[in-house]
Order: C-alpha cells, then structure tokens, then sequence
C-alpha cells in the first residue's frame, strides 16, 4: 500500500473524484513526511503547514459539492523559494532577502492557486539559482534523498529532494542552465523544462531574464504535462511570454514513438561522462529502439562553446537583475552607513554569498567599457551559432537525445571549492537554455552505487507534444519503480 | 565678443501626460502624497517585469515624425546600470544605440531668417523617482541624509536631443520656445518647466570666431525655466570665452546653475564619463513599426506651430510677430481661431486684443472655453457699445473671472451712450463762443466740445459719435 | 592563460564590498573563469548576428487606457528597512561614482 504522498498526482486527482481520498487526507500524508524526513534532507527553508490544511478543506467541500475541479486542485505541492508567494517569505536561498515577504503571486502559483492547487512550503536553492549542487544557499545544503551524504543537484534542489522523498507530491523549479533538469536526473525525478516564454516569468526572480526558464519535477510525465498545461500561456504581464493559447499537454500523451526519428548526441557521450551514466544510457537507447523509434548519431557542433557563452551571458544578466538589491526598499540592510554608496555595498557584502559576488563580478566586467564586444557581443554570436545547430539537428530529427548530466549525484562538499568543475555539471542542459527549446529529464536506471541516471530528451521549439510523447512512452515501458532508501523507511 | 564664438546644443527630457506610467499600470499624475502611485514593477520589486506604454511609443514617434525626423524600423530598449536611489532597479531602462527616432529639425527665428536646428535623436525611456535631500541648513553639500518618493519613477520620458547648432542664448531660448509649442501642439506633455514635465541640460562649449573644431563641452544642469536656461548659457559663454582669452585651459565637466547666485558652478564630479555597461534590455521585444503604423501617425499629426504660423500670415494676414507669438501657445491660437471665426473682424485686429490684451494678463488655464465671451467683449467693442478702454478691462475681468461681459459691463456702467441728441443740444447752448470759433474755422476747438459732452455724461458717451453729431449739428 | 580582471574596479562598479581575503581569492577564482569563458573568442563569428532573446518576438505593448490600482503608501514601504514621512530613507548621496 503506496502512502498517498508517494503517488503521482494524476493518480491523487483518481481517488479524490472516486472518494477515495481527501485532499486533506494528502496534505497530512506530506506533512508526515516531512515531519518525518526532513530534518535529515532539509528539502523546505518553510512550511505552510495551516495554509495547506486550509486549502486542502476548501477544495475537498467544493469536491463534495459535486464541483468539477482542474486536475491541479488539492494536489500538495512546493515551489522553489525564487518564486515569489504573496504573503509568504521569499528568500531566494539569499540572507539578503532573508526578510523578504513578496505583495503578489508570482503568475504561475497565481494560476495554481485559483485551480484550487495546495502549496505545502518553499524549498531551498542555490542563492538566487546559481549553482549545480544546493550548496550555496545561505540556509545550509539539502540533502539527495538517496544517499544523504550526496548532492541532490541544483540550482532547484529543494523542490527535486521534494518530490523524491514523498514530501510533496510535484513542485516547480526553475532552470537557467539545468537547475531543473540536473537535479531531477540526480535525485530520480522527471524535471521537465518548456520552450523559453511558454510560461510567464512573472514573479520568478531574476536571475538571467533570457534564460530563466519555470520547470516542474514530478514523479510521472502525465503529471508534468498537467502542470505545464495549467501554468503555460500567454500573460500580460511578461512581455517575453509566448502568444499561445493555454493547451492541453496530456493529449496525444500515448502516441508512442514508432517511426520518431531520435539524434543520440554523441559529443555527450564521450570522456568526462560516468560509466553508469553512459551504460543507463545505452540501454535507454536500445529501450527506445525496440518501442519503434530509430536512432542516428547527432551533432552539435557549438555546444562546447555553449558553456563559455552561458558563463558570460548569464552572470551579465545577472548583475544588472541583482543590482536593486542595495537595502534601500526591501531586504537586507547593513548597519551604520555613512553614505548611500557605503550602505550599498555593504549590504550586498553582508547579504550575498561567494558564488552570487563572482557571478555579479564576471557579469560586470563582460559588460563593462571596452570589453562588451569581446565578450558579451561575442556570446551572444555563439548563442545564435547554438541555435542554428539545434535547427539543424532538427530538421533531420524529431528529438535528440544523451545524458542529462556527466556524473549521478556527487558528495557535498566534493566540487565547492571549484567552480569551474561544478559548472561543468551543466554541459549537457545548458545548449537548451541558450536555445530555449524544451528538454526533459527522466529516471533511466541507477548506477553501480544505486544513485539515478537522468535521461534527456529534447525537442524543437513548441513540440513540448513530442518530447512528452517520447518521454511517456519509455517512462511506461521502464516502470522506474526503485525509491530512496530514506522513502522505503519511511513508508515502512 | 567676436573673438570667439559659442556652440550650444540642448537635451530636453520631456515627461509624457500618458493615463498610465511607462512600464506598468500605475496613474501617472503630478503631484500626490509620496508612494502612492507605485506597485511592485515600479518599485522595483524582485520578479516583477516591465511591459511598454503603446500610447507612449506611439507619442515618442509622434515627436519624431512632428520634427521632420525618421521613425526607425528596428529599435530596442536597453539597460543605462548605475546605482542611484532614486532609481528601484539600480538601471534604467532607456534607449542606447537603436532610439526609435533620428535625424529632423527644428526651425527658429534668428532676427527674421528661418535658421533650422537639426536634431540627433528622439528616444523613450523611463523617469526617476525624487529625492529630497534632508539637513539642518537645507544645502544639498551638507545633507545628512536622503528621502526618496518613487510616485515619479516610471513615467514615459522623452528625451530629445539636438545638434549643437545654435549659437547664441537667444537662439537657445527660440529653440525652447518653438519645441514646447511643437510639443504641447501635438498633446503629448504638460512641458511644464516649473512642474518638471519639461526639463532641460544645455551643452556650451566656445571657440575661436569662424573655427570648425569644437572646444571643450560643458553640460550646465538645473535650469528651471526658459529663462533661466538663457540666463545660464548667457553666464556661461561668457565665463567660457574669458577663460580662452586668459588662454586658461577649460575642464570638460557638469556645472550646476545657481539660480539665486546667477552663476555655474562645478560639480565635484570626475572627469571620466560614467561606464553605463548599456546591454540590450531581455524583457523587451524589439519596436519593429510597419510602414503602416508610421503612416498612421503621420497622418494624425495636427497642424504644427510652424505650418500654422505661415497660415496666419499669408491666409489670415496676421502680421508675423502677432503670429509668432500666438503660436507659441497653442492653446492661445485654438481660441484665437475661434475668436475669428465667430467675428466679422480683420484678423490682425483680433490678434492684437490677444497677444497685447489677453495673453500678457490672463493665465491660459482660466481662458480654456471663454470664447463665447471674448467674441462678445469685441462685438460689444466694434459696434461701439462700449470704448476700447472698457473693452481691454471688461475683457481681462470676463475672461478671468468667468463672468459674462455684459454682467460686467452694466455693473461699472460702461456702456456708451450714443443717443446724445439732448446733450449736444445743452453743450452747444451752454458753450457759445467755442461755437461760434468752430463755425468761424477753428477745427480744433471740436475736441474741446466733444470733452464737454463727454463730461455732461460722466464718460459715458461715445466719443465718435458725439463728434459726428456735433459737427452736424454745427454745419447747419 | 588566466585573464586577469581589476577586482577592485569592478567591485566598485558592483557595489560589493569585499574583504582583503575576498579579494585576492575572487581574483585567482575570477581568472580561471574568465579563461574558461574565453573560449567564445575562439569561435570564427563575424558575420553571425546576435542573438538577444532565444524565441524572438516584437512589439508587445501594453494599453494606456488600462490603469492598475497602486499599493497605499503603507504597502509600499511595508518591507522598506527605514522610512521617514512616508518616503524610502537613505544615508546622503555624495556625488562621486
């Protein structure tokens, strides 16, 4: 007997409608869980714990009052704390906005929260999502469900550990440069990321506007395809955000993926890649191949510049989207200044962590007098030059398809020192992020130490339908039953 | 001074009177208590996105198209990064490179000759919020501390900048003048300089007369007003030319016009140029205007100061100065063609009751919809019903007030009497000797008799008219 | 070649204010980033136009005839860390840079 926060939400949205369940009934399910657990994954920097109950009662009278209710409603879920909740504290992982209650929803909770959706808690982050491991939230590390000591991945961490351990039923993250993707390959989950502007970047604070991207993690891909469906679409209030009308991503889900011409990366399957990584890989290739999908070796010739070029275009977005944080409207404030230019820069020095200051630095020279052509100019040329590879992938191809990360989760602590070693977790998801076009990750086996292997499928812009297609169709013939040790004891 | 001679160019920031502020909803009014019309995306808060005024696209176009410029088919927005806490994002989201207007000009009067200014360009971008500056002594050098209001930070400003082709304070001043009647033509902005929705920087530099190099700029800031900007470059031309007589080397740098003092003075800012770190702004979609959405706009541009002044000359025989300064205000020259209209007087008469009568006396708020009353005070006047004297006073007060001229006239008994036929009769026969002198060829002793007519009826008859009966009645 | 950047110019700039250890260690870890990062300027792109934003798009507005209702003055600077009649305070502004 599954406990109800260890269940997929489009089995959750069943029950409630057959009265098998109560959204109340889920709610205190997570909760338990993460009474349970949590002190060791540290998955939430806050729980919403009467809030949750409350909305959970709301939606299970409206369910008794023979209401029809999206498939969101009284599902428990988290988001990630770069997203802002009226009313709530946001912390983006930052002691600078330690103190940080938002006015408003940001656009995708907005839209959840009308459906009737269940937000259990914010989840920890790398500090304003830069980092590949959850190691640079200025509220400690969180803990990868399935070997404590390890990594869960980053930026989104949290909400992926989330999922993995049953403390929320789905969650949203967001990925820039893999923060959603990497750490759902490192903890077990799917981690989907749509098209760049599907869906409103509205209250999700800024990192890099051109390449923030809002994701999910959940435990199936109907459930990513019901998430998206319910946040995706035009908004009034993100002029980036596409002109598409809402659309229904479960449909077409069981199309299968007989005849779908699929490009293996083959640059990503090369040195610097696990065997465990390459081995799960293999066998989802040959997983593919038997289910009608024909397989052909791919090539992206820029994406080894795709790196350099998001080590530049980000942190010079970056430092411009970080420079109205000076303790002067919200936030952090240093103590004493002499002058509004003192109490700047002491305020950022006292509230931003390492990561974020070199991030804030490397953007500023990439942009600063004399240097903008050579570097920033410069990425953004190879940017195209990514985008072109991607187009001309995919004029031969329905997908792509390789690894979502090098390596299964790392120890904590292992790669905090480097930060050139820990940017390299992001090789294989960066090249969509500068692309924009959709990719997913999903659990394809474990390695020899039984951690996760992410497989990664990627699409055309606005073929959300064909990644998902794909994606269902081997999730379905894999039934990627294995849980964290933590869960099998905790449901025990 | 024509040792050396100046080279000034103008940089107008001009605040547009669109409903709402650039990049969010928020009312854009003057005035109101501090930060109470803000929202998240003004104040900067994180997550929150800007979205682009159209009205406010479609005005900075107007300008542009108004002064004879092109509307560029590609444009962005970019980010200007510098921190200032008047600014809740540390940048402002401006134009750089790709503004959405360049090129034009606009034309002055230089002592009679048509001389045009070329412009550079014409851009959008968003305003700052105000700081007020707190101390004991009320001196900004001293300030203690700061308070900032962000009621302002987001409205539409345009700024408009030209060559620096004029060439005398003056010309400066014409300029001014001429662009803030183009612009309140078009119903774009307040332009008012004394509420900030008009504001100016003056770039001066001086050099040898008949020289083709330019000399050292100097940006002179806060001139509140049209004469304060005349006042400055004046002040500064001349401060400029002295040093280069005393062959004195002079610092490219931003001066600060005291208006108390009459004088620039430094601002202790360095030499180098501010490094802005301009990068195209992510949120925003480039501004791609089809030649139809340009075409549009050209053709709803109203009849523009210029246009209208040769229109008043050579159709309305307005003598050119009348015209010149009716069309500096435009409100002033819709009334004045209403004024025509309604009327059956020579236009240049007309004229002349509004720029030496009504426009030096009356505030054009108060004149807005009088019109049925200044046609009245000039029928009254041109039938004679009442002199020109009680013409001028009786229509500054209607016009002022917003009472009826005929209410106003009937109170201070100033109509003229013109059915004088019993008083001339008492004149003349209470006056026999000045009669008898005008029969015998004395003209003007006429004026003596018409004075006493005019005193019988305590000033109240029509001088013309008493005239004429007298000498009728004295002919026979 | 690590490429070496003026940290302390560039702090300035970003308005962080670093300690002496912050300083020399973001120097050595800057440059080997920025080494890294470097690599763009290998690539032959001449005549490759930039790109800006990944899915292009053009003239989004907004209605100028569509007001929003502001926050109060109280909402405003509900978060704000020091406030004096009703406005946002600050410590003087010297005008330098």
């Amino acid at each position: 007997m599954t406990e109800l926060c260890d269940l997929p939400g489009h089995e959750l949205a069943r029950m409630y409608r057959a009265g098998e369940a109560t959204a109340v009934d889920a709610v205190e399910s997570c909760l338990r869980r993460i009474g349970a657990v949590d002190d060791r994954v540290e998955a939430f920097l806050r729980v919403t714990a009467d809030d949750a109950r409350e909305r959970a009662r709301t939606v299970d009278a409206r369910f008794a009052a023979g209401e029809e209710l999206p498939l969101t409603a009284g599902i428990p879920m988290a988001l990630k704390d770069v997203l802002c909740t009226r009313g709530v504290t946001t912390t983006c992982g930052s002691r600078i906005l330690g103190t940080y209650v938002p006015p408003y929803d940001c656009t995708p909770w907005a839209r959840l929260g009308e459906a009737g959706a269940v937000l259990l808690g914010k989840t920890n982050c790398d500090e304003f999502a830069m980092g590949s491991s959850n190691e640079n939230s200025a509220y400690g590390p969180v803990h990868n469900p399935w070997d404590l000591d390890t990594v869960p991945g980053g930026s989104s961490g949290g909400s992926a550990a989330a999922v993995a351990a049953g403390e929320a039923v789905w969650a949203l993250g967001t990925d820039t440069g893999g923060s959603v993707r990497q750490p759902a390959a490192l903890c077990g989950v799917v981690g989907f990321k749509p098209t760049y502007g599907l869906i409103s970047r509205y209250g999700l604070i800024a990192f890099a506007s051109s390449l923030d991207t809002v994701g999910t993690f959940s435990r199936t891909v109907r459930d990513a395809a019901t998430l998206v469906s319910a946040i995706g679409g035009k908004d009034p209030l993100d002029a980036t955000s596409l002109p598409t009308e809402p659309r229904d991503l479960t449909e077409g889900l069981d199309g299968g993926v007989a005849g779908m011409r699929i490009g293996v990366v083959r640059e990503w399957l090369g040195e610097g890649v696990e065997p465990g990584v390459k081995a799960a890989i293999e066998a989802a290739i040959e997983r593919l191949g038997r289910l009608g999908a024909t397989f052909e070796d791919a090539t992206l010739p820029h994406a080894d510049y795709a790196l350099s070029a998001y080590y530049i275009l980000a942190p010079a977005e970056c430092s411009s989207n970080l420079a109205r944080y000076d303790g002067v409207r919200y936030g952090h404030r240093a103590a004493d200044a002499s002058d509004v230019i003192d109490l700047n820069s002491r305020t950022r020095g006292e509230g931003f962590g390492d990561e974020v200051k070199r991030r804030i630095m490397l953007g500023t020279y990439a942009l600063s007098a004399g240097y903008y052509e050579a570097y920033y100019g410069q990425a953004q040329k190879v940017r195209t030059l990514v985008i072109r590879d991607f187009e001309a992938a995919f004029e031969r191809f329905d997908l792509l398809l390789g690894p979502t990360s090098p390596t299964t989760a790392f120890r904590i602590g292992e790669k905090a020192g480097d930060p050139l070693a820990m940017y390299l977790s992001d090789i294989f998801t960066i090249p969509s992020n500068l692309a924009g076009n959709p990719s997913i990750s999903l659990p394809c086996g474990l390695d020899e130490r039984g951690l996760p292997v992410g497989l990664q499928l990627l699409g055309p812009h606005l073929d959300e339908a064909t990644v998902l297609r794909a994606a269902h169709a081997f999730e379905q013939d894999l039934v990627f039953a294995a849980r964290p040790p933590l869960v099998e004891e905790a449901a025990a | 001074m024509t040792e050396y001679e100046a080279v000034v160019g103008l940089e107008c920031h001009v605040e547009l009177s669109t409903a709402t502020k650039m990049f969010c909803g928020c009312p854009n009014e003057f005035g109101g208590e501090p930060n109470t019309r803000t929202c998240p995306v003004c104040l900067g808060h994180p997550g929150t996105l800007p979205v682009p005024n159209r009205e406010a696209v479609e005005r900075t176009m107007k300008i542009a198209l108004a002064l004879d410029g092109e509307v560029a088919p590609h444009s962005l927005f970019h980010r200007k990064n510098y921190f200032y806490p008047d600014m809740p994002k540390n940048y402002q989201i401006s134009q750089y490179d790709l503004p959405i207007g360049t090129g034009g000009h606009l034309d002055i009067d230089v002592d009679g000759e048509i001389r045009p200014v070329r412009m550079n360009r014409v851009h959008l971008e968003e305003d700052t919020g105000k700081t007020v500056h707190a101390s004991a002594t009320g001196r900004i050098a001293e300030a203690e501390y700061a308070l900032e209001d962000y009621n302002r930070a987001g409205v539409p400003l345009v700024e408009v900048v030209s060559e620096p082709d004029m060439r005398s304070p003056e010309e400066a001043r014409a300029y001014l003048v001429e662009l803030r009647a183009l612009l309140e033509a078009l119903g774009v902005s307040d332009v008012r300089m004394e509420e900030g929705s008009l504001r100016c920087d003056a770039n001066v530099s001086v050099r040898p007369a008949g020289s083709a190099e330019l000399g050292t700029k100097v940006e002179i800031k806060n001139m509140n007003s049209i004469r304060s900007v005349e006042r400055a470059i004046r002040f500064e031309i001349d401060r400029q030319g002295e040093a280069l007589k005393r062959g004195e080397p002079l610092v490219q740098e931003t001066r600060h016009w005291d208006e108390d003092r009459g004088v620039t003075t430094s601002l202790r800012s360095k030499e180098e140029a501010f490094d802005y770190r301009y990068f195209p702004e992510p949120d925003l979609p480039p501004m791609e205007p089809d030649e139809g959405w340009i075409g549009k706009l050209k053709a709803e541009l109203p009849e523009l100061p210029a246009a209208r002044r040769r229109r008043y000359v050579e159709t309305l025989e307005v003598p050119a100065e009348q015209a010149r300064i009716l069309t500096s205000a435009p409100a002033w020259a819709d009334l004045f063609e209403e004024t025509v209209e309604a009327v059956s007087q020579p236009a240049g008469a007309v004229a002349n009751w509004f720029t030496q009568t009504l426009m030096p006396q009356v505030p054009p708020e108060k004149a807005a919809g009088r019109g049925d009353a200044i046609a009245e005070v000039l029928r009254l006047v041109s039938e004679q019903e009442i002199s020109v004297t009680a013409g001028k006073e009786v229509l500054v007060e209607a016009v002022g007030s917003g009472r009826s001229p005929s209410e106003i006239v009937d109170e201070r008994g100033l109509r003229q009497i013109s059915d004088l036929g019993g008083v001339i009769d008492e004149v003349v026969a209470e006056n026999p000797g000045p009669v008898e002198q005008f029969r015998g060829g004395k003209e003007g002793v006429l004026g003596f008799l018409v004075g006493q007519v005019m005193k019988k009826t305590g000033g109240a008859a029509n001088p013309n008219e008493a005239q004429r009966l007298l000498r009728e009645r004295l002919s026979s | 070649m690590p490429v070496e950047i003026d940290v302390d110019h560039v702090a300035r700039l970003a308005r962080l204010a670093l300690t002496d250890e912050e300083r020399e260690r973001f120097r050595a870890q800057l440059a080997v980033i920025l080494e890294a990062a470097e690599r763009v300027r290998e690539v032959a792109a001449e005549d490759v136009p930039p790109t800006a934003q990944p899915v292009p798009q053009t003239n989004v507005f907004r209605n100028d005839d569509d007001p929003w209702e502001s926050l109060s003055q109280e909402e405003a600077l509900a978060g704000a860390p020091e406030a004096e009649d009703g406005r946002f305070k600050v410590p003087r502004i010297i005008e330098a840079e």
